[in-house]
């Protein structure tokens, strides 16, 4: 079955909410290409919390920066990755507004067939390039949101908006689409974030400007983003401070960010957030720089938020217990990729990579009085391609195809989307079965690995 | 050893408990910054009155949220920083009195492991110039004793011989971490101050560095003082745990005891605000509300008591609702808040005007807090009145009014340190009297 189906477009409805396919940003410096975040794939559903756990330069904070269009030179997003926005309200929006830059996906299918349309793209490309397992599976879709349609003549680089099923002319009548986020620009960008997306920075004098107050600010994201001003406005900037605990919020509404302590400027970078009405809200350690006690008011603020408003959360920190907490399902990233994904419960009683087992054994407590388990060495720096396991210098359980073959995910499993990228793995198959399986699913396509490609 | 083992009265299971003697006594010690300041204004009370004792060989960990003074107890502890008042009596001597060279021969005995191995390591010296600095400064042996004792010291701490002429900023942050261990070191002293010592490393490298730092501790017999905010850390390093709350000491025990059966409500809080590392854990969690006082102004009687989940009720008032206390503790937040704020200029205006603004929004919180709730005629009468004593901006009448009504002893008086456990742990609330319901039955029932 080599042609997209109907099938596959009525499923798109219930698709995620974002769906990230093979992100790889890396940063182009004199010494070395630093590959930060390297071929990562996650998808969140509305009113889901999903977890990215790792350690210091895993690539957390630019795995965020990426979706958020915030990666400044001398880093770029690759060509091959994807992020599709799949809320149908705002591809609406978009395809009325920028039509310009939107794709009629189910037209195209028609004229195009992708596997001839592999065939002619002249990079290294194979099906997880595109998150898929065979090649057979890739999608007219997939190749078009990848970036490899503008070189093919049938997308031209500033189209984003990719609709993929409608039932009419009107863009009222779409049923299925997306937005690429990696291919947004200008205007496009800034309506996406701060206004469908928007995210809390572990420092929220990141996002507070000093010299306007706290209800100004509120005030003109709610101009900006809701066409919200003057009485109006500021009735709703106090009911979003109140919202999110700050207590005399109509005091405080004309106080400035220095008049506000830590946890409090926190909150107002969610009451900010907030006045937007996002459909996705990105945390990137928002509690990291908090007291425990803090912290609890802040998660928990966060928790009715999002049932309230039934956002999605993409939420990173290093803290294990954290992730524990908050978390609906958990990616752990190490050097640039997810080594483990899985429900937070299996994550937590049944983990299965050697590095995620280590990262466990190291937090103190538990297991009281006994010496700490450690990993030996430290985190590297992804500056070359994959094509090994990254944490083979580190790891308890290595052997020797471990510095050759890169591993794939894998289900570990019965528990449904628990994967893990190990040669160790699938357990029930002999080592040597194991590594051809992981070494098959790296060739399975023409080409090699992507070897880095600016977009 | 023998007379210890009598002292101690008890059985001895570890090998720690075997030297209890006190290394260090500190009584009632004081530390404010800016007291004697231009403005005459008031100070910081950043350590107000502690008491305890440091044994020989032993972890006391220092706990507490930030601000609460623990850097600045751990610095007076070394004279780094001059005590207001009490004293630290360290082998006999009180050091708060030392000055001059007796001071300066003292510190070695004594020294400090930061927080952050990036700031705390100059970047132009190579790592053995680092660790070799304090032997220079003390005149420590020749240049070659000097040279060799350093390349040990790099040994003991897990760095290899080749690192002394590298440069800091060449290691990763556990690295430098055990740099600035290796300093500390130099000297052979007896007693450390680690503040924060793991904080900024990630959880497999801090591990690393906690059991390097339990090594030494087993060979050199050293004593640590060990202030975390991360208390799971805590759990694991120390033998007794001090909790610290804007100054003060809440409570103070053995590890295990405070862990699993805290005494005081504010280790009650804190460990119940710690998010652990199981998806299962049900979170039975007291979720402190506002944040700990600014230690300019600390409240009277018990620190804790503008947040404590436990405080006492007046008796006529122990059958209001918990939401009615709550919009009472918000309300009394907004008018300490309001106390103190400075009215800006814009807002004097305003109200010369005529047009209110405070007003109007006491009116706003009332309704915010209230409005949802069936407050009895009481209940409900005194807070009209304190609202209309904040409504002409008389905050102070307010908070009088609401003290004195809604008030118990937890805001008027002291607390006093019980002994609440067999092996001495002390805590700092009046709940653990007679006429009043232990902390823990009181948060069980409302929580
Ligand atoms: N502007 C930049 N230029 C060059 N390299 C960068 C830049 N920003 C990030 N990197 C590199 O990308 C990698 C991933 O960094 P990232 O900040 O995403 O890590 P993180 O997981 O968020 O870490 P932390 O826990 O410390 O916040 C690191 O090796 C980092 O040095
Ligand atoms: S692939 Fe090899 S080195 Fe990597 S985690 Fe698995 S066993 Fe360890
Ligand atoms: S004295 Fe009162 S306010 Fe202080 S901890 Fe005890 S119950 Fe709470
Ligand atoms: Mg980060």
């Amino acid at each position: 079955m080599s042609i997209e189906t109907t099938t596959q477009d009525q499923r798109s409805n219930e698709k995620p909410l974002i769906d990230v396919r093979n992100l790889q940003t890396a940063f182009f410096t004199d010494k070395e290409t630093i590959r930060a975040v390297d071929g990562i794939s996650v998808n969140i559903d509305a009113g889901e919390t999903v977890g990215i756990v790792g350690e210091s330069g895993s690539g957390k904070s630019v795995t965020a920066r990426s979706i958020m269009g915030l990666v400044e030179k001398p880093g770029q997003i690759l060509k091959g990755s994807s992020a599709r926005f799949h809320q149908l309200e705002t591809v609406k929006a978009y395809a009325s507004e920028f039509s310009d830059h939107t794709v009629e996906v189910s037209q195209l299918r028609d004229q195009h067939n992708p596997q001839d349309l592999l065939d002619r793209i002249q990079s290294d490309i194979s099906p997880e390039t595109f998150d898929r397992d065979n090649r057979s599976d890739i999608t007219l879709t997939d190749i078009l949101a990848a970036g490899y349609g503008d070189k093919l003549g049938i997308t031209s680089e500033r189209d984003c908006v990719f609709i993929t099923g409608r039932s009419g002319n009107r863009p009222e009548n779409i049923t299925s689409g997306f937005i690429e986020l990696t291919r947004l620009e200008g205007e496009m960008q800034r309506k996406m974030r701060g206004g469908r997306i928007t995210m809390v920075f572990q420092d929220p004098l990141t996002s507070l400007n000093p010299v306007f107050t706290v209800g100004n600010q509120i005030k003109e994201a709610l101009d900006l983003h809701r066409g919200l001003t003057g009485e109006e406005a500021t009735r709703e900037a106090v009911e979003l401070l109140e919202a999110v605990g700050i207590p005399d919020a109509g005091r405080r509404v004309d106080e400035y960010p220095h008049q506000f302590s830590g946890g409090m400027r926190q909150r107002a970078v969610i009451a900010m957030a907030l006045a937007c009405e996002p459909e996705l809200l990105i945390c990137d350690e928002p509690t990291t720089a908090l007291d425990v006690t803090i912290q609890a008011q802040i998660l928990e603020l966060l928790e009715e938020i999002q049932e309230e408003r039934d956002i999605g959360i993409m939420f990173i920190t290093h803290d294990m217990g954290v992730i524990a907490e908050v978390s609906d399902r958990v990616n752990v990233m190490y050097a640039g990729e997810v080594i483990e994904k899985a429900d937070v419960i299996s994550l937590f009683e049944n983990p299965k990579h050697p590095y995620t087992r280590g990262l466990l054994q190291s937090i103190p407590g538990g297991q009281g009085g006994d010496r700490l388990q450690t990993i030996e060495g430290n985190v590297p720096t992804p500056n070359e391609p994959a094509d090994y396991c990254r944490f083979a210098q580190r790891c308890p359980k290595a052997f020797d195809a471990c510095d050759v073959v890169h591993p794939k995910h894998v289900e570990v499993s019965e528990q449904n989307d628990h994967t893990a990228a190990c040669l160790l793995y699938p357990e029930e198959k002999s080592q040597a079965g194991a590594v051809s399986l992981h070494r098959e699913k790296g060739k399975a396509g023409d080409g090699d690995r992507m070897r880095g490609e600016k977009q | 050893m023998s007379q210890n083992l009598v002292e101690s009265g008890a059985e001895v299971s570890s090998d720690r408990r075997r030297e209890r003697e006190k290394l260090v006594e500190i009584r009632n010690l004081k530390t404010y910054y800016g007291e004697s300041g231009l403005f005459g204004g008031r100070p910081v009370k950043a350590v107000d009155g502690v008491s305890f004792d440091i044994f020989n060989g032993e972890t006391l960990g220092l706990v507490g949220e930030s601000g609460c003074g623990k850097t600045t107890l751990g610095r007076t502890l070394l004279q780094l920083e001059d005590a207001t008042g009490g004293e630290v009596r360290y082998d006999g001597t009180d050091i708060t009195e030392l000055s001059g060279d007796e001071l300066y021969q003292w510190r070695r005995n004594a020294q400090m492991v930061f927080q952050d191995p990036d700031s705390s390591l100059n970047d132009r010296m190579t790592v053995g110039e680092i660790v070799r600095e304090p032997l220079d400064v003390y005149e420590w042996g020749t240049p070659q004793e000097c040279r060799e004792h350093v390349k040990e010291l790099l040994d003991i701490v897990g760095l290899r011989p080749e690192h002394y002429y590298r440069y800091p900023h060449q290691f990763s942050g556990g690295q430098r971490q055990r740099i600035g261990i290796a300093r500390t070191l130099a000297l052979e002293p007896d007693f450390m101050v680690l503040d924060e010592p793991v904080s900024a490393l990630d959880v497999s490298v801090q591990a690393e560095i906690i059991n390097l730092l339990e090594d030494l501790q087993e060979e050199f017999g050293l004593t640590y003082l060990f202030i975390a905010h991360d208390l799971s850390v805590v759990q694991h390093i120390c033998d007794r745990v001090a909790v610290m709350y804007l100054g003060n000491i809440m409570e103070i025990g053995p590890t295990d005891e405070l862990f699993n059966n805290p005494a005081n409500p504010y280790t009650h809080s804190l460990l119940s605000a710690i998010p652990k590392p199981d998806p299962t854990a049900t979170a039975d969690r007291i979720t402190l509300h506002g944040t700990p006082p600014n230690p300019r102004y600390p409240p009277n009687g018990c620190p804790f008591n503008t947040r404590c989940p436990a405080r006492i009720r007046p008796p006529e008032y122990e059958q209001l609702d918990d939401e009615i206390w709550m919009g009472i503790n918000t309300l009394r937040d907004v008018l300490l808040e309001r106390q103190r704020a400075d009215r800006s200029l814009r807002e004097r205006i305003r109200e010369r005007l005529g047009r209110q603004t405070r007003f109007a929004s006491v009116d706003e919180t009332y309704d915010d807090l209230f409005g949802h709730l069936n407050i009895p005629q009481d209940a409900a009468s005194v807070l009209d009145e304190i609202v209309d004593y904040a409504a002409d901006n008389d905050e102070d009448q307010a908070l009088a009014v609401l003290t004195e009504e809604f008030g118990s002893v937890c805001e008027k008086e002291s607390p006093e340190y019980s002994t609440v456990s067999e092996t001495g742990r002390q805590s700092f609330c009046h709940r653990h009297s007679e006429e009043h319901a232990r902390p823990s039955e009181v948060l069980d029932e409302r929580y």
